[in-house]
């Protein structure tokens, strides 16, 4: 049995692939394409769920037919998730073989547990969408609820692998494969996963607010603005301007839990050379290899945010040889993309917030209307920065500290014809949804509104 | 114990191609709409609609299979997926396109580019299970190694087993929807419609049968161990069992019994999936029986328990979604979306005061605690809180709604 397992080892362990920056992109894209879905997964049941809820109380058709709308929607996004989710399923095996064979008995049972979710919330989306004229009211309502329930569930098991990725443990290592494997407190005993998933949890508020509000919004400044347009933008901009502000707090949680379990990934969100004492803060600027040169230096920043002592020593690179570092500028980059956003969204909210909770209102300008447009799209940019600084963040490792991407791929020749059919595939998707889009748009006024 | 995950895997895959593997029949069937004695665009709309609601459940099988597999069996899910790259990269690449041409041809109706997206949707529904059956030959017939894409990118899965099976993967698809579009055109009254399937599903019925036959010879030189296996003991039963299911399947068929049709159909499915089971057993790769392949106690343990607990939710959820699907409460809405009646809205009275002070309360605390506190637990309550913070201030910013300009 051993010396199986030692020629298995042997031959998983290490292949030539000269094409292992086109996996780890090809690996990027497919999650960049599914992740803004999830979004819709995570929050969409739950704002359909309250508008029928709302309709079931009142009696206001208005609300019957904004579920019902939005929860076409809702399937619609569901079934491109859902193709999009297997693509990643496949690509698992595909790309990174040696990862499966030797850590897939660690952290597979998060995938099991969340093809569970899955199987619900297929099996719940189907009854809901299609059962709006065919269940009793309450049933139907009732039928909804394992959707919004399996969507959280779904992003939580999956999460719960990713937080093991960046913080594993839970096994012994054995000729560099998982042995002894305890999954179940590795993937939940993981103190790592919490903030990834409270932090991706409000991210679904805030894309799926704001892209909804968006459309709502685009219509307002050409004249759709009645009762059913003023309502839709009033609920889904309400879920993302609430949870907006409160994203500041979760991702400063969430950069405290990097600082002390991946010093050397706070190092590259920062670009810290050196190990520190009263480490400053840089923002935007370049990383030239030893320092961030061109930005604008706010001293002992970084120190009193991550340790909350402005004297704090933060590692810096330098504390790790260099083929264990990750890419600094693309790091830097996309962090200061996501908290740039992150505050802007921020400051948007409450404004909105404000208006709404002390005016009674909705804001007038049309100003405010142009910005929520924009919103839509740069929260999805947030979202997909956010999961760069997170991935490219662990880099070299694709489990932290225990094995190397370069030691995970596939030894398959191929690969770059895979990532360019890829990259056909995702751009005809892409040009597909947005003919819909526009062919939705172009949709007489009175076929698109309630009577 | 190490061999209960492959069961779970089994039977997934058996439940794949009898769900999923009708949705990609009904894929061939808009294909092959004409010539019929219904118009060939009242062909292809019935083929299309009869999978509306439950092609994602069915699809979930596939991941199910997949999942199981890295979990229990991680070195030979690595070895599989590295050699057959090529087929199963096809496999996924049609299912991307299947599902964006399904999504896209329901908003299509009478637009431009409508055939264009027709023929991708079905030309895909042939690719992906062929593409899958042909990774089922590769591994039936040894060709797959243990070890990170040690084995041949191109005879591992371009050969005469893989060849065969992928064929027959494509007609049992076709059958089993053709069975099951015969018995819900027979429900809705289509007279035409149903003889039309009828007819479809007795010839893609030989056809399977044929392929099966064709089959077993190629596997008789092309893999000796996996015929051997076949043709003696638990194998061959099991393939009794799947010849005469089939065969009984197709005078059920003749006979109009579509009902019972589809149940001896899924028994010849699913005992083709035993025999092979048998007949392969106890060798999951060359050189790699199911006991080496399986992940360790602790591991199999928690697969075990999952798939149980996940069992309970999942059979009664299964059983409701096909309930309703095969009793027509699932069909597509008559109805519009706007409902016309707008009745005064009931005038609700939301405490202001109260929800305001809580969400202030809950904010301030929540942001505090979650900011300064370091122990877990205190974290805990401060994300608690701001959930609270959440919900309150939704509440008081959707208290009035539309009534403002
Ligand atoms: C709409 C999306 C969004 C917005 C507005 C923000 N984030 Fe974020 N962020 C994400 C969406 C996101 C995410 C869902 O994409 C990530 C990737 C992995 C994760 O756990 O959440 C993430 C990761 C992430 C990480 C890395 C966590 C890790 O590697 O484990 C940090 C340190 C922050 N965020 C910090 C912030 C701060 C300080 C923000 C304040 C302005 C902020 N984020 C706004
Ligand atoms: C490597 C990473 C991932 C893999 C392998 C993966 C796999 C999948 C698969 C196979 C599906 C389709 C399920 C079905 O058939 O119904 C899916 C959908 C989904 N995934 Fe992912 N996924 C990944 C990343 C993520 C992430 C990061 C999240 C959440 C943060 C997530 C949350 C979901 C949700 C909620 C759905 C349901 C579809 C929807 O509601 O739109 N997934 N995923
Ligand atoms: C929660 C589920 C996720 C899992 C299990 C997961 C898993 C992986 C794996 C296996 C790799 C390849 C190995 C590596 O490069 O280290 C990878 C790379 C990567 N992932 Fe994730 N991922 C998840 C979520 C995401 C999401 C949602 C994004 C959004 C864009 C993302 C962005 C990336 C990027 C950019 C890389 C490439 C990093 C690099 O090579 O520099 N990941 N991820």
């Amino acid at each position: 049995m051993t010396t199986l397992l030692a020629t298995v080892c042997g031959v998983f362990a290490s292949v030539d692939q000269n094409y292992l920056l086109q996996a780890r992109q090809m690996q990027a894209l497919s999650l960049a394409v599914h992740i803004p879905l999830v979004c819709f997964g995570i929050a969409f049941p739950a704002m359909v769920l309250f508008c029928e809820w709302r309709y079931l109380r009142t009696g206001d058709g208005l609300f019957r037919t904004l579920a019902r709308r939005w929860s076409k929607v809702m399937l619609a996004v569901f079934a491109v998730g859902v193709v999009t989710g297997t693509i990643l399923s496949f690509e698992l095996g595909l790309l990174w073989p040696a990862f499966m064979a030797s850590f897939g008995n660690v952290f597979g049972l998060g995938f099991t547990l969340e093809g569970f979710s899955f199987f619900i919330e297929a099996i719940f989306i189907a009854i809901y969408v299609y059962g709006w004229d065919r269940l009793a009211p309450r049933a139907h309502f009732l039928s909804g609820i394992p959707v919004a329930i399996a969507g959280v569930t779904g992003s939580l098991f999956v999460i719960s692998v990713n937080g093991w990725m960046n913080h594993p443990g839970g096994f012994t290592l054995r000729d560099g494969r998982a042995a002894n494997a305890h999954p179940w407190s590795a993937l939940f005993g993981n103190f790592y996963f919490w903030h990834e998933f409270v932090h991706m949890y409000f991210a679904g508020y805030i894309v799926t607010g704001f892209l909804v509000a968006a459309t709502y919004a685009w219509g307002f400044l050409r004249g759709r603005w009645g009762r059913y347009e003023r309502t839709a933008l009033t609920i889904a901009l309400s879920a993302a301007a609430i949870a907006a502000p409160l994203q500041v707090v979760i991702g400063d949680w969430a950069a405290r839990e990097v600082a002390s379990a991946q010093p050397t990934k706070l190092a590259a969100l920062e670009g810290l050379g050196p190990t520190t004492r009263g480490a400053p803060e840089h923002l935007l600027g370049w990383y030239n290899g030893h320092e961030v040169i061109f930005g604008i230096e706010i001293p002992r920043l970084l120190s009193l945010l991550a340790f909350h002592n402005p004297n704090a020593t933060v590692a810096g690179l330098d504390a790790v040889p260099a083929q264990d570092r990750p890419p600094v500028n693309v790091e830097r980059f996309a962090f200061q993309t996501m908290v740039g956003i992150g505050t802007l969204l921020a400051l948007l909210g409450v404004v909105y917030l404000y208006v709404r909770l002390r005016h009674k209102r909705l804001p007038r300008s049309p100003w405010f209307y142009r910005a929520v447009v924009l919103a839509g799209p740069l929260s999805v940019l947030a979202l997909v920065a956010g999961w760069i600084t997170t991935e490219v963040g662990r880099q070299p490792w694709i489990v932290y500290g225990v094995m190397r991407t370069s030691q995970a791929v596939t030894g398959a020749r191929g690969i770059p014809i895979g990532y360019g059919t890829l990259i056909v595939v995702y751009l005809a998707l892409a040009a597909g949804v947005a003919w819909l889009l526009r062919r939705f748009s172009r949709l007489p006024l009175e076929v698109d509104r309630d009577g | 114990m190490a061999e209960i995950p492959i069961m779970f895997i089994l039977a997934g895959l058996a439940a794949y191609t009898v769900l999923a593997g009708a949705d990609f029949g009904a894929g061939l069937w808009t294909l092959l709409a004409g010539p019929g004695r219904a118009s060939r665009a009242a062909s292809r709309d019935h083929a299309r609609h009869a999978m509306g609601p439950v092609w994602e459940a069915n699809h979930v099988w596939l991941i199910f299979v997949l999942v199981v597999c890295w979990t229990a069996y991680p070195v030979a899910f690595g070895s599989i997926t590295s050699t057959l790259a090529i087929p199963l990269f096809i496999a996924a690449v049609g299912i991307i396109l299947r599902g964006a041409s399904y999504a896209l041809r329901g908003q299509l109706d009478g637009a431009r580019g409508q055939r264009t997206i027709e023929n991708l949707f079905a030309l895909s529904s042939v690719l992906t299970p062929f593409a899958l059956g042909t990774v089922v030959g590769g591994i039936a017939s040894g060709r797959v190694p243990v070890g990170n894409a040690t084995g041949n990118p191109i005879t591992s899965w371009l050969n005469p087993t893989s060849v065969v099976i992928g064929a027959l993967a494509v007609a049992i698809g076709g059958y089993l929807a053709a069975v099951y579009l015969a018995a819900d055109a027979h429900r809705l009254g289509e007279r035409t419609l149903e003889l039309d399937f009828r007819a479809r599903a007795l010839g893609s019925g030989l056809c399977a049968g044929a392929f099966a036959l064709v089959g077993l010879l190629v596997v008789r030189y092309d893999a000796p161990p996996i015929f051997n296996g076949l043709t003696n003991g638990g194998g061959a039963a099991m393939i009794g069992v799947s010849a005469a299911a089939g065969l009984i399947t197709l005078l059920l068929v003749w006979r109009n019994h579509f009902g019972a049709a589809r149940a001896s159909a899924v028994l010849a499915v699913a005992a083709m999936v035993a025999g092979w089971a048998l007949a392969q057993k106890p060798r999951f790769l060359p050189g790699l029986t199911i006991d080496q392949a399986a992940a360790g106690r602790s591991t199999l343990l928690a697969i075990i328990i999952a798939v149980a607990g996940g069992a309970i939710v999942l059979v009664p959820s299964l059983v409701l979604l096909f309930r309703l699907f095969l009793r027509g409460r699932l069909d597509p809405a008559v109805t519009p979306d706007a409902t016309v009646l707008n009745p005064p809205p009931i005038p609700q009275k939301v405490k202001t005061r109260l929800l305001s002070a809580l969400a202030g309360a809950a904010l301030v605390i929540g942001a505090g605690v979650t900011v300064f506190a370091d122990p877990g637990w205190a974290r805990a309550v401060g994300i608690v809180c701001l959930f609270a913070c959440a919900i309150f201030t939704f509440g008081l910013a959707t208290a009035e709604l539309g009534e403002t300009t």
